[in-house]
C-alpha cells in the first residue's frame, strides 16, 4: 500500500504525484522506473521514477493522462492509496563523469530527463536540457531542470522560449560543438530526428524507450525492442539504450499493437464518468486487435 | 451385487475381491467440449461423493503399495482412500494433508499417468485406481472444512526465515516452516502470490480461488506475504541473508525462450508467458479489465507441453476459430499431461505434428499472418532417448495465422543471482544445491524450477517440503553445515 501525499497538475495533461514508497526511494538510481499496479483488475504500468525524498520516503511519478490508466492515477488526491509500486526497475543510467552533456525532452519524458540531469549535475558534468511542448501551458519542469543548468525551452507555436521543436534547438547545440553525449527521452518520432542530427554528427546518444511492458522483470517478452540487430528485453537490459543502434520503427509499431483496445477502454471510461450506462461492457474488437487495427 | 454410479451406494457391504476387480474405472465428469471451448469454467467438474467412495472401493489396498515409490513426495495414497472408502472423510483429508500441502492443486494438475497411476497394479489389468481425481475430491473436502481439520498453531521459535516466491515451492515450504513455529516471510514479485499456479495455469483448469485459498490459509496461519517485492532489485539476497535466520529461494524459471526465427517480433507473437500472464493474472479473460489482450482468430502455438496447451486452449476460449498446435515431433511424444492433449483434442484444437517454424511472416504494417514450418522427420535417439527431430529439406510450408504463441520453454531469470556473486549457479543459470537442499550460501536453501529447471508441481512442492525440514534442522543447529553464528572465541 502506497499512500499519495500529493497530486499537482503541470501541464493540461501532465501530473506530479508524490507517493509513498520508502525503500524505493532509498535505493533507486537514475534512469531506473518502477511498476505501478493501482489496485484489483489495474493494469501494471510502468513509470519513471521522476525523483525522490529519500529523507520523507516518497517518490514523484510525473504521469500524462493518455489513456484509461494513466487517467485513473492522475486522479487520484492525497490520502487515496496505490495497491502496488514494484521496483526500482531497469539498469540505472550510465553517466559519465565529466564533460558537456545535452538533455533533450520531448512531453512526458522530461520527467524521465529530470533524475538523469540532476544526477549529472550532482557530478559535475555540465548539463544544457533542451525541453519542449506545444504551446507555453505544456512546458514542464523547467525550475527543476534550471536547477541543473542551462535550459533551453522550445514551443511549437512560439508562445514561449524559443520558436520551433527541440531537434531545431539541438541542431544549433551540436553546430556550436563541445557535446560530449545526449540524453534523449521523448515520442519516438522525436528520438529517431534526435539520432537522426546526433548520428551524423558522431556524438553519444542514450535514449531511454517506452515498449509496452506487463512484469518489468523479463520473464514475459513483451518488452523486446531490437537494438543492433539484437533483441532485448527493455525492461531488464534497458530501457535505456544506444540511441544510434536503436530500431525505432519495430518500437513505435509494436507500441501500436493495442490502440483498438486502448480506445475502446478510454470511451467505456468516459461513458462511465458522465453516468451513462453503455449497458455493454468494453468489448475487445471483434477480430482481435490485430485484424481490428488493420488498415 | 452390482454397483452403480447412480444408485444408493452402501459403503459398509464388504465387497469380495471379485467384486472390487470388477468395478470400472469412474469417469470424471466434465463440461461438455463444445461449451466449454467458449468458457472459462473449469473442465473438469468433480468426482461426486457417491462416485468417489465408489472409485475407492477399485483400490486393492496392495500390502506393497507402488503407487507410493510413484509419488514424487510419497503421499501415503492408500492410507487416504482406505480412509475415503470408509466414508471418513476427515481422516483422509489430513492423511492427505499430512504428505501434500497442496492437495487440490496436485489433483489437477500433477502427471498421474506417469507417476502413482501409472505403476498402479490395476494398471496391468486394465485401468489404474483414479488416484489423481480421488486426491482432488478429499483436498476440495479438505478446504471446504479447512477449519474442522487445522492443526493447532504452533509454539514460536523466534526463528525468521524469507522465502522468495511463492510458486508451489515457496508456498510449500513457507506452510511447513509456519507449522513449525518460524516466523515466515515470502516475498514476490508479482503482486499477487501462486507464481505458475496463477499467472501460468489457466482458470478452467486450476481455479483461481482454489489457490487464494491456500494462501489465504497460511496467512492465517501467521506467514507474511511482500508483494511487489523483487529479489535482486528491491532487496537483494545477501540482504536478505543478514535479515533473516534463514532464506529459501524459489523463484521459478520463469524466463520465456524465443525461437530465434526472422519475424518474431511481428505484432501478434507472443511468449506463452506474456499470454497467460495478461490472460490469468491480469484477467483479460474476465469483461473489463484493463489489461487487453490480442483475441486471435487463426491461433498457432508452438510446443508440445503444459504450456501450449494451456495457450492453445485459452485461445479457443477467446474466440480462435482455429487453435493449432505445432510441435516438432509426434504425439506419441508430447509432453504435456495425457488428459491435457486429449481435452484439447475434444475441443477443436489441431495438431500439426513433426512440424517446426522457420519463420514469421507479415503483412506491410507487420501483423503477423502466417508462420512458415519445415517438415520434420524423426531420427536417432538424442540425450534425452526421445528420437531427434531432424529438418527435411524443401519441405517447407506456412501456415496461416493472425496470432502465435511460442511455448518452447522457459529458463533461469539471473534478476536474483547476479545480485549474489556467493551463489553458485550452473552454466545455465540454475541455483546448485546439495541434498538438503542448501546452496554454497550457508543458511540459503533453493529448491523448484530454479534448481530443476522446468520441471513439475509435485517436484516444486517436493523440494519445498524438503527444504523446510532441512531449514528447520539448520535453525535448531542441527545441519552439519551450519557454521557457528559467531566465531567461536578460542579461549
Ligand atoms: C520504462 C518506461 C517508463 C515510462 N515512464 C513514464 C512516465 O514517467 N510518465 C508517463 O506518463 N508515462 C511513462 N511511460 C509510459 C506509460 O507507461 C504509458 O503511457 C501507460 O502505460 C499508458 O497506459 P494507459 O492505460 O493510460 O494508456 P493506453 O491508452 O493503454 O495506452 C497509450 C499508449 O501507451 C503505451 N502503453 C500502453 N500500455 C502500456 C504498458 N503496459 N507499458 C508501457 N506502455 C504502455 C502504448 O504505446 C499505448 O499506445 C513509461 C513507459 C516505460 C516503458
Ligand atoms: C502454463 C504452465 C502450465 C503448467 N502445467 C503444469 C501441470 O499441469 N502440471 C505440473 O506438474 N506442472 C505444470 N507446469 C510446471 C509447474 O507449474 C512448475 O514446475 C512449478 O510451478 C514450479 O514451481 P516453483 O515454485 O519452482 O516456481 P514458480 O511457480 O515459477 O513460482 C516462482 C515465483 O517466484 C516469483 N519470482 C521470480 N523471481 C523473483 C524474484 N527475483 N523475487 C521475488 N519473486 C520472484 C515469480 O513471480 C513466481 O511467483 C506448468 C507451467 C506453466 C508455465
Ligand atoms: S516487461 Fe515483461 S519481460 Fe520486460
Amino acid at each position: 500500500m502506497h499512500r499519495v501525499l500529493a497530486n499537482e497538475q503541470l501541464s493540461p495533461n501532465v501530473y506530479r504525484l508524490v507517493v509513498q514508497a520508502p525503500r524505493i526511494a532509498e535505493i533507486r538510481r537514475p534512469g531506473q522506473f518502477v511498476i505501478v499496479h493501482l489496485g484489483p483488475g489495474a493494469e501494471r504500468i510502468p513509470l519513471t521514477i521522476a525523483d525522490v525524498d529519500a529523507a520523507a520516503g516518497t517518490i514523484s511519478l510525473v504521469i500524462q493522462g493518455i489513456g484509461k490508466s494513466t487517467l485513473d492515477l492522475v486522479e487520484l488526491v492525497p490520502g487515496d492509496v496505490i495497491d502496488g509500486i514494484a521496483g526500482p526497475l531497469g539498469r540505472p543510467t550510465e553517466l559519465p563523469e565529466h564533460g558537456h552533456a545535452v538533455c533533450v525532452g520531448g512531453g512526458v519524458g522530461t520527467a524521465v530527463i529530470l533524475p538523469i540531469a540532476q544526477a549529472l549535475h550532482a557530478r559535475g558534468v555540465a548539463v544544457t536540457s533542451i525541453i519542449g511542448g506545444r504551446s507555453r501551458e505544456w512546458v514542464i519542469l523547467e525550475d527543476e531542470l534550471k536547477a541543473c543548468g542551462e535550459v533551453v525551452t522550445c514551443t511549437d507555436d512560439g508562445s514561449y522560449g524559443r520558436p520551433g521543436f527541440v531537434t531545431t534547438a539541438l541542431a544549433d547545440e551540436l553546430a556550436r560543438g563541445g557535446v560530449d553525449e545526449v540524453f534523449a527521452v521523448g515520442p519516438v518520432p522525436m528520438m529517431r530526428a534526435v539520432v537522426g542530427l546526433t548520428g551524423p554528427a558522431e556524438v553519444k546518444t542514450t535514449v531511454s524507450l517506452n515498449p509496452i511492458m506487463v512484469d518489468g522483470t523479463g520473464m514475459c517478452g513483451g518488452c523486446r525492442v531490437t537494438v543492433d540487430g539484437i533483441v532485448r528485453y527493455a525492461c531488464v537490459e534497458g530501457p535505456e539504450f544506444d540511441g544510434l543502434r536503436v530500431d525505432f520503427n519495430e518500437l513505435a509499431d509494436r507500441q501500436s499493437t493495442y490502440r483498438p483496445f486502448e480506445k475502446a477502454a478510454l470511451e467505456h471510461r468516459e461513458a462511465c464518468k458522465i453516468g451513462l450506462r453503455t449497458g455493454a461492457p468494453v468489448d475487445a474488437p471483434p477480430v482481435g486487435a490485430g485484424a481490428g487495427a488493420r488498415p | 451385487m452390482t454397483l452403480d454410479p447412480e444408485a444408493p451406494l452402501t459403503p459398509k457391504v464388504p465387497l469380495t475381491p471379485k467384486e472390487r476387480m470388477a468395478l470400472k474405472r469412474v469417469a470424471m465428469p466434465e463440461q461438455d467440449a463444445t461449451a466449454r471451448s467458449a468458457n472459462f469454467g473449469e473442465v473438469n467438474l468433480g468426482l461426486t461423493e457417491q462416485l468417489a467412495i465408489l472409485e475407492a472401493e477399485r483400490c486393492l489396498q496392495c500390502p506393497k503399495p507402488y503407487c507410493i515409490d510413484g509419488c514424487p513426495v510419497r503421499v501415503n495414497i492408500p492410507q487416504f482412500i482406505r480412509f475415503l472408502r470408509d466414508g471418513d472423510i476427515k481422516s483422509a483429508a489430513q492423511s492427505l494433508l499430512s504428505d501434500n500441502a497442496l492437495p487440490c492443486v496436485t489433483g489437477r494438475v500433477c502427471p498421474q499417468e506417469i507417476q502413482c497411476e501409472k505403476v498402479c497394479l490395476r494398471a496391468k489389468t486394465g485401468q489404474s485406481v483414479a488416484i489423481g481425481h480421488l486426491e482432488r475430491f478429499v483436498a476440495d473436502w479438505g478446504q471446504r472444512h479447512a477449519a474442522e481439520i487445522a492443526g493447532s498453531p504452533a509454539v514460536r521459535t523466534g526463528k525468521t526465515v524469507a522465502i522468495v516466491g511463492s510458486g508451489p515451492a515457496g508456498l510449500t515450504a513457507a506452510g511447513e516452516l509456519a507449522k513449525l513455529g518460524h516466523e515466515v516471510t515470502v516475498f514476490e514479485a508479482f503482486h499477487a502470490a501462486g507464481g505458475v499456479l496463477i499467472y501460468g495455469i489457466p482458470e478452467f483448469r486450476l481455479p483461481k480461488d482454489i489457490v487464494a485459498a491456500e494462501v489465504d490459509r497460511l496467512i492465517a496461519q501467521g506467514v507474511t506475504i511482500e508483494a511487489n517485492a523483487i529479489i535482486g532489485t528491491t532487496y537483494t539476497l545477501p540482504e536478505l541473508r543478514e535479515k533473516f535466520d534463514a532464506v529459501f529461494i524459489a523463484v521459478g524459471a520463469g524466463l520465456p525462450v524465443f525461437m530465434n526465427v526472422p519475424g518474431e517480433n511481428l505484432k501478434g507473437v507472443y511468449s506463452a508467458n506474456e499470454y497467460l500472464t495478461r490472460v490469468n493474472l491480469m484477467g483479460a479473460w474476465t469483461e473489463g479489465a484493463d489489461t487487453p489482450v490480442l483475441h486471435g482468430q487463426r491461433v498457432v502455438v508452438v510446443g508440445g507441453g503444459n504450456v501450449a496447451m494451456d495457450a492453445v486452449r485459452t485461445a479457443r476460449r477467446l474466440g480462435a476459430a482455429s487453435a493449432t498446435i505445432v510441435y516438432r515431433r509426434g504425439r506419441e511424444e508430447l509432453p504435456a499431461r495425457a488428459e491435457e492433449v486429449h481435452h484439447a483434442e475434444q475441443e477443436g484444437v489441431e495438431f500439426e505434428y513433426l512440424a517446426a517454424p522457420t519463420e514469421v511472416l507479415g503483412d506491410e504494417s507487420r501483423w503477423v499472418t502466417s508462420v512458415r514450418c519445415v517438415r520434420m522427420a524423426l531420427g536417432e535417439p538424442d540425450e534425452s532417448g526421445r528420437r531427434r527431430p531432424e529438418p527435411i529439406e524443401g519441405s517447407e510450408f506456412d501456415i496461416p495465422c493472425d496470432m502465435l504463441v511460442v511455448a518452447i520453454g522457459t529458463r533461469s531469470n539471473p534478476l536474483l543471482t547476479q545480485t549474489a556473486p556467493d551463489l553458485e549457479v550452473t552454466k545455465w543459470g540454475y541455483i546448485v544445491t546439495d541434498e538438503s537442499g542448501m546452496t554454497s550460501m550457508p543458511g540459503v536453501f533453493a529448491g523448484g524450477d530454479i534448481v530443476r529447471g522446468a520441471a513439475t508441481v509435485i517436484l516444486a512442492m517436493g523440494d519445498g517440503k524438503r527444504a523446510a525440514a532441512a531449514i528447520d534442522a539448520y535453525l535448531r543447529g542441527e545441519l552439519p553445515a551450519l557454521p557457528s553464528a559467531e566465531p567461536a572465541a578460542v579461549a
